[in-house]
């Protein structure tokens, strides 16, 4: 069974104001996730549930300064995956209520998942190429 | 009282079999142990190698060697899948023990020049 | 007004599988605070699956973890089928319960044994996996390994389990059910297992829904969520109910989780009843693209895998949001004000699976 997963798409500021509406409504933050695109930017999904319904929220920032604000104010469980997008990913959350600073995750070096690593498929060319 | 249940439990440990394995039982049909490979016949086709995951397995089909990394090997059965001669085999046994990375390595001579064949 | 000090706890501890670090900060013995810190099991399994193919990755995804492995390769794989579209038989989908519902099985007597083994109840902790140890070996008779199946693939599964083998399996866990009884009661109902428990670490109904908590710990404190109710896969065509309980502390999560050892026992029968003959495999071709969130209940509760595919056959992201890292801000909300001595019962009662929550 394939499950409805629609989608909403916002700017970066509006995420606290959204969240605190999700909240007053009842929807469970589910994951937070950030996925580097080839063309530069971050892809942030906040997907949230309600009694089974799923949906998510969202947003792209530049890689380069990437900045959000945070959704711990309505969300306080949100400091961990936010943490997780500071360590691994360079993002920097404005207003985190439990800000460990670069610490939650010990690694060496910064921001490993920066960069993505596999390329999007080139456009079909005329005709078939042979070989791969 | 609890002696009685006490004695009872005393009795029992000592007349019961144990609750534990005492020997090995034998392998099961089905179990991943290590892969069994025959050289003789293979035909250095290198789909084991394409399909292998950790990338246990080193074809060289000029040279005509086959090498299996047996510490990288996680014996999943994909390149028992893939091979056509079925040279490739599971064995239910638990591969064996090594103090050191030993690379198994097969080498099949070329078989001498046949007659070339009427087209 | 006392002093404070800090305790390291962890990343060796024995009360942990997996490494995790927690810096406790006491008063006297109080604890006041509990500061996580990961990254002891870091492999960076995500960055991965932008190296290998969206097919070998599935043997990847399965290592992410020893204890909840087979669920984790169904998942990525249910993903997979989602965005690709590909209709896999329904046998293959009851096999994938059956095989799921062994797993949590056997994470759940693994639990249930380093419980005891946190407050000292070494005999119960060795007769839990004495009984796990039945529960591995039908594993392994059915799908060749014992802790890592290797028998979920894209499109289905890899092997069969035929009628004989079946009704085997079946009988042995029959009596293995009757056997788990004397395990069940003593956790139910000895004295000194309640007296670590009961009382302690206690999560209120709505702390547990607002800081995220899910699986067994939510289940816990009274909410009736569980994944497998979504219906994804065939599990809606079992019958079954949320087990749930009320108080929220380390004793509820302790029966949530029996519980569900016997609510596993009767999926599997429900299954293999259901199940017929088929094909457990369909043919996949071409790349994924698109995204997909797919959610499944591991043992430990909701677990999310988030893949994106960009058209090769190398994924553009593949990433995991496992139950242990949903529970993390519960755990730290759990570890306020409470003694020392009780800090290893409750990190071990929302069930800590550190290699997941770091992949």
């Amino acid at each position: 069974m394939i499950e409805e997963q629609p989608l909403e798409a916002l700017e970066a500021q509006g995420l606290p104001a959204r969240a605190a509406a999700l909240k007053a409504e009842g929807w469970r933050l589910v994951q937070v996730c950030c996925t580097s695109q080839p063309d530069g930017r971050y892809e942030l999904s906040y997907s949230f549930d309600k009694a089974g319904k799923f949906m998510s929220l969202r947003c792209y920032v530049p890689r380069e300064g990437a900045a959000v604000p945070s959704i711990t104010p309505s969300y306080l469980a949100a400091f961990a995956y936010e943490n997780e997008l500071q360590d691994l990913f360079g993002v920097k959350v404005s207003g985190l209520l439990v800000d460990y600073q670069g610490k939650f995750y010990r690694i060496k070096g910064k921001a490993p998942q920066a960069e993505p690593l596999s390329q999007p498929a080139k456009p079909a060319p005329a005709q078939p190429k042979e070989g791969n | 009282m609890p002696f009685g249940k006490l004695a009872n439990t005393a009795l029992l440990g000592v007349f019961q079999a144990p609750a534990t394995r005492v020997k090995p039982r034998p392998a099961f049909a089905a179990t991943r142990g290590h892969i069994e490979f025959d050289i003789e016949t293979c035909t250095f086709c290198t789909l084991c190698m394409r399909k292998c995951p950790p990338g246990a397995i080193t074809v060289d089909r000029v040279a005509r060697t086959f090498e299996l990394d047996p510490l990288r090997c996680i014996v999943c059965n994909a390149c028992v899948g893939v091979c056509n001669p079925k040279s490739l085999s599971m064995s239910s046994a638990i591969g064996e023990a090594s103090t050191g990375r030993q690379v198994k390595r097969w080498h099949k001579p070329a078989p001498p020049a046949a007659a070339p064949k009427a087209e | 007004m006392g002093e404070r000090t800090i305790i390291p706890f962890g990343p060796q501890h024995p009360v942990l599988p997996e490494p995790i670090h927690l810096d406790l900060v006491l008063e006297d013995e109080r604890v006041v605070e509990a500061i996580p810190s990961l990254g002891f099991i870091h492999r960076g399994l995500e960055r991965l699956a932008e190296k290998k193919e969206y097919t070998e990755m599935a043997y990847v995804a399965e290592r992410i973890c020893g204890i909840c492995s087979f669920i984790h390769g169904m998942g990525y794989c249910t993903a997979i089928e989602a965005m690709m579209k590909v209709e896999v038989p329904e046998r293959a989908h009851y096999l994938r319960i059956i095989w799921g519902e062994l797993s949590r099985i056997h994470s759940h007597l693994l639990w249930a044994g380093l419980l005891a083994d946190s407050f000292g109840f070494e005999n119960l902790f060795m007769q839990s996996w004495r009984l796990r140890e039945q529960v591995l070996d039908i594993i392994e008779e059915t799908s060749g390994g014992r802790v890592i199946f290797g028998s979920c693939k894209v499109g289905g599964t890899r092997r069969d389990i035929d009628d004989e083998l079946m009704g085997r399996a079946l009988a042995q866990l029959a009596s293995l059910e009757a056997e788990c009884h004397a395990i069940t009661d003593t956790f139910a109902k000895d004295s000194t297992v309640r007296r670590r428990t009961a009382g302690i670490g206690v999560l209120s109904k709505d702390q547990a829904y607002l800081l995220g908590a899910v699986g067994p710990v939510l289940r816990a404190s009274g909410v009736a969520s569980d994944t497998r109710k979504l219906g994804y896969g065939l599990y809606d065509r079992l019958q079954f109910e949320p087990v749930v309980e009320k108080d929220g502390d380390s004793w509820a999560r302790t029966m949530v989780r029996v519980r569900e050892i016997y609510q596993s026992f009767d999926l599997i029968r429900q299954a293999a009843a259901q199940m017929k003959p088929g094909p457990v495999e369909a043919k996949v071709s071409g790349n994924p693209t698109g995204e997909y969130f797919a959610r499944l209940e591991q043992p430990r509760g909701e677990v999310v895998y988030y893949l994106k595919g960009n058209g090769t056959k190398f994924l553009e992201r593949f990433r995991v949001r496992t139950p242990t890292f949903a529970n993390v801000p519960p755990l730290v909300a759990m570890l306020k004000n409470i003694d020392l001595a009780d800090v290893p019962v409750i990190v071990l009662t929302i069930d800590p699976c550190i290699s997941c929550t770091e992949r």
